[in-house]
């Protein structure tokens, strides 16, 4: 990682200001273990992160095998809401947690913002 | 008919605007002359966006040429302009036979049949429909269905569309890297759990099921479904197929994977 710790908030701010974003997070995608966060209560983030590494440890090794290279950006769609999350060149994985009705197309480009800050 | 083909090409070069071009494209078609009736459809349709019987003749190329998805795309779109339009409702209800969806199928021939009702090919497609007159309905649902034929007539089946069970083991489909290479089992074995690791993540920030995970690619983009609680379906495209097209085009495949799991239940 890059980018120093004050710059992480910064980063989160990108995402969280977009309209039904419920929380945004930095997770280390290597052990899954929550870097940064700014999640609306009742949002387990330690879980969270862990899952989401684990999907994005998954998802990588499928889509190279499949020929489609390295994952740029994955969202895993529900009923109730959304799990948006680019993976960054430094091993971080930036993940928005959204309403069903958010702007996907916006918070994707927040998240490779986000994405180039942290590094 | 030759003759003809010259005379409509010799009008169309002169006025590039004319209508001929539907004409000319379908006698193409027929002669069996499909890249050339492509070119000629594609491009009246340029000039002619708004009108179903561009989209509907550019639809029949395509169905001939075994595009299915584009001509589903093509025939929705001149349906969209003229909701009573009988070629794309024929059109349509031929693409949901050859998915096994013999209820819009023929709900489809209805609506052609209120339309043009002395049409003999509606009436005759119809009673096939609904199984009339000693013929066998198109029912993939009534006729076991070959494992190899869960994706049939949808476009990659054999190199872009992949299912799954529970353990990541294939139930059909199968699926090509950009070189060529089978890379089935590489992916299928990556994929095992991914179904229930998608469950208990949407589970535990109570977002209900999950209903799709569309992942974009360097080179390519994937789209996962879940066809059924314990499957996985996986479509991959290069990344010219949209996120948005590829989503579309993995609901039907999911439709048809469905199918297949109720039909081997």
């Amino acid at each position: 990682m890059t980018a120093p710790a004050a710059a992480y908030g910064k980063a989160l701010d990108l995402i969280t200001r977009v309209r039904g974003v419920r929380g945004a997070m930095l997770v280390s995608a290597e052990d899954g273990i929550v870097v940064a966060e700014q999640l609306m209560e009742g949002i387990k983030g330690p879980a969270l992160s862990a899952l989401a590494a684990s999907l994005a440890t998954r998802l990588r090794r499928a889509m190279e095998a499949a020929g489609v290279g390295a994952s740029v950006f994955w969202h895993l769609q529900a009923e109730q809401g959304a799990l948006l999350v680019v993976p960054t060149p430094g091993g971080t994985l930036v993940v928005a947690v959204a309403e069903p009705d958010v702007n996907v197309g916006l918070v994707r480009l927040e998240l490779l913002r986000a994405a180039e800050v942290v590094g | 008919m030759p003759d003809e083909i010259k005379t409509l090409s010799s009008q169309l070069a002169q006025d590039p605007d004319s209508l001929v071009f539907l004409r000319l494209g379908e006698l193409l078609r027929h002669k069996g002359q499909l890249d050339t009736a492509h070119r000629v459809a594609l491009t009246g349709l340029e000039r002619h966006p708004h009108l179903p019987d561009a989209h509907d003749l550019y639809a029949r190329i395509l169905a001939d040429r075994h595009d299915y998805e584009r001509a589903f795309d093509e025939w929705d779109m001149a349906l969209r302009i003229a909701p009573d339009h009988v070629g794309a409702l024929k059109g349509l209800a031929f693409l949901y036979f050859k998915v096994g969806d013999v209820q819009q199928a023929a709900a489809h021939l209805e609506a052609a049949q209120r339309v043009a009702p002395d049409d003999p090919g509606v009436a005759q497609a119809l009673a096939l429909a609904r199984g009339e007159g000693g013929a066998e309905p198109i029912a993939p649902a009534a006729q076991p269905m070959e494992e190899a034929r869960v994706f049939a007539g949808l476009e990659g089946a054999q190199e872009g569309l992949l299912l799954l069970d529970a353990s990541g083991r294939v139930l059909g489909g199968a699926l090509k890297d950009p070189a060529g290479r089978d890379v089935t089992d590489a992916v299928a074995a990556y994929l095992a759990g991914v179904s229930q690791e998608a469950a208990r993540t949407v589970k535990l920030l109570g977002l209900g099921k999950w209903t799709g995970l569309a992942a974009e690619g360097n080179l390519g983009h994937v789209h996962l479904a879940p066809p059924s609680s314990d499957a996985l379906l996986l479509v991959v495209r290069d990344r010219a197929v949209p996120m948005g097209r590829l989503a579309i085009i993995a609901q039907r495949a999911a439709l048809a994977a469905r199918r297949w799991l109720e039909a081997h239940a």
